[in-house]
């Protein structure tokens, strides 16, 4: 009876006949492109993210003084108004480096504006301190730079201190739209394949109407009948969600090795496992949950769409 | 076990202007469990439309109607394939499932009762092998002669033992030999209990088999014997 049992089994899988009826390669196809989508779309999200923190972390702890008449003499003391403003610099809590820059390293700055002979213009220029803030201050919040802008203009009138919070600023309100836009990319892709599997669900329906009413008239239940074919679109959506989320993988790759000088992987990419290291662990996590939750809207919505043309049976 | 009270059905919309007439109007009957009744009338009085109410394909637009202990058109709608699971159906066009072989068709109620595998393998052997299939377990149905179909249909709608077993027109397709021996089975199981209900034009079968009947004309239930 080895005959029997297997199609006793083939049956009870495919007792409506679904495997004929809910096939072809539409919603598998639609579905992976969807996923391929979706995979994009959390590749944005997740990435901004990161750089959006990698930002705070570099530039907002940083801090940018300019002294004009650096070599004049300071308000108190007897040194001059550079060293006096590195003086008060260093003895500030949550400073780390203090860092004069050089006559060449200036130059070097303003050659883009104003060309090569830029030391020889009669311009008197001010000195430039970058001072990089220790991580507990960075982190924590921007720090409350009023009184060291006093200290420092009572150091050497005319200073100016210049933190890069406008910048961060900016630049989080630019993630946090990207962030917005990736999850409506999401929203909608699952939109779209929840539709195209309402679609077909409803084309299968239409194509078993029969076998359906004879199913039910022997006492199925809608949870029955809707089961089977959640199952059925369950498979499909998956197995197109795990197409798609394996050909997102490779562009994922790609964009990850693009942005990594970007997001602080400063020794660069020189082997597989250094590309593969290149795409953040909740990128890799979110990947991998697409399949599934392509699946779960599959079932979801088969289920739904058959409940509710079932109604129309007694 | 069946009892209509002033029962009237329509299809399509009910009220309206534009509502179909009644198919049926008043039908009052009871039936005690285990009787054996015929259902006779012309063709297009609504003989169908009586079995189709009785085995729950479309409920009463009017009146009450109870099944088994149930007031149908008063209880959700999630009771009712529990209630027809516990009736068997034998249908005029056999409705059998093209896609499964008649081992699965005659499968299909007991694996919808949820009952296990090995139970279902030798309850479906045993049945087909007494109405003579035991050789096209695995036959599609439309590779079967009409009489072989039918032979399918009735061992599909007994084999999860129902309570009421229906049959509409269900000598239609058959020679005499097979409508006498299709008789002798209907008999039998209900001699064992079964309420029976079989739906006939065919006058000369219900001489042969006497039993109880109701009469349907246009719609109305003309004479109870
Ligand atoms: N699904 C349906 N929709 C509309 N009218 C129907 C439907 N089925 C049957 N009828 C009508 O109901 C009446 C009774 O039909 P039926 O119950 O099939 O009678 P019988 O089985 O005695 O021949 C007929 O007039 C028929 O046209
Ligand atoms: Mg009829």
């Amino acid at each position: 009876m080895k005959v029997a049992a297997a199609s006793l089994r083939a049956a009870r899988f495919d007792a409506l006949g679904l495997r004929r009826a809910l096939s072809g390669l539409m919603v598998p196809l639609l579905v992976a492109a969807m996923t391929f989508l979706a995979a994009l779309a959390l590749g944005g999200w997740i990435g901004s993210i990161a750089l959006a923190s990698q930002w705070r972390d570099g530039a907002g702890a940083a801090l940018t003084v300019q002294v004009p008449q650096p070599a004049e003499a300071a308000a108190h003391g007897g040194g001059s108004r550079i060293d006096a403003v590195s003086a008060v610099l260093t003895a500030t809590p949550g400073v780390g480096a203090v860092h004069v820059l050089s006559a060449d390293e200036l130059s070097d700055l303003l050659r883009p504006w104003l060309g090569v002979g830029a030391e020889r213009l009669a311009v008197p220029l001010p000195a430039v301190v970058a001072v990089q803030l220790t991580g507990g201050q960075a982190t924590g919040g921007r720090p409350d730079l009023g009184p060291l802008a006093h200290r420092l203009e009572d150091a050497a009138p005319g200073t100016l201190l210049e933190d890069h919070g406008m910048w961060i600023d900016r630049l989080s309100y630019l993630a946090f739209s990207l962030q917005a836009c990736a999850l409506l990319a999401l929203a909608l892709v699952s939109a779209v394949a929840a539709a195209a599997i309402a679609v077909a669900t409803r084309a299968g329906l239409a194509a078993r109407r029969e076998a359906i009413e004879i199913v039910h008239g022997l006492g199925a239940t809608d949870g029955f009948i809707a089961g089977r074919f959640a199952h059925r679109a369950m498979v499909l959506a998956g197995g197109g969600g795990a197409i798609g989320a394996l050909a997102a993988l490779p562009v994922l790759l790609a964009l990850a090795v693009l942005a990594a000088p970007f997001t602080g992987s400063v020794h660069g990419i020189v082997s597989i496992s250094d590309a593969l290291s290149a795409l953040p662990p909740a990128l890799w996590g979110g990947v991998a949950i697409l399949p599934a939750a392509a699946a779960a809207i599959g079932f979801a919505t088969a289920q739904g769409t058959v409940r509710r043309w079932l109604r129309r049976l007694p | 076990m069946v009892r209509f009270e002033s029962v009237g059905l329509r299809y399509g919309r009910a009220g309206g202007k534009d509502a179909a007439p009644e198919v049926l109007r008043d039908i009052s009957f009871a039936l005690p469990e285990g009787a054996f009744c015929w259902l006779r009338g012309p063709s297009g009085a609504g003989k169908t439309s009586l079995l189709r109410l009785m085995y729950l394909a479309v409920l009463p637009t009017s009146g009450r109607l109870t099944l088994l202990g149930t007031d149908v058109g008063r209880s959700p709608r999630r009771v009712l394939p529990g209630l027809r699971r516990r009736i068997g159906v034998v249908f005029q066009d056999f409705r059998l499932l093209p896609h499964l072989s008649v081992f699965e068709n005659v499968a299909l109620p007991l694996r919808l009762a949820g009952r296990p595998d090995a139970q279902v393998r030798a309850d479906v052997t045993e049945l087909l092998r007494w109405v003579g299939l035991a050789r096209k377990l695995h036959t599609p149905p439309y590779e079967l002669s009409g009489g072989e179909q039918q032979r399918v249909a009735i061992a599909r709608a007994v084999i999860a033992r129902p309570n009421l077993l229906l049959a509409d027109e269900p000598t239609g397709n058959l020679d005499e030999a097979q409508a006498d021996r299709l008789m002798v089975l209907l008999r039998e199981l209900n001699r064992l209990g079964t309420t029976v209900i079989v739906a006939t034009h065919n006058d000369a079968m219900v001489e042969r088999y006497p039993a109880a009947a109701l009469r349907l004309d246009h719609g109305r239930l003309v004479h109870e014997a």
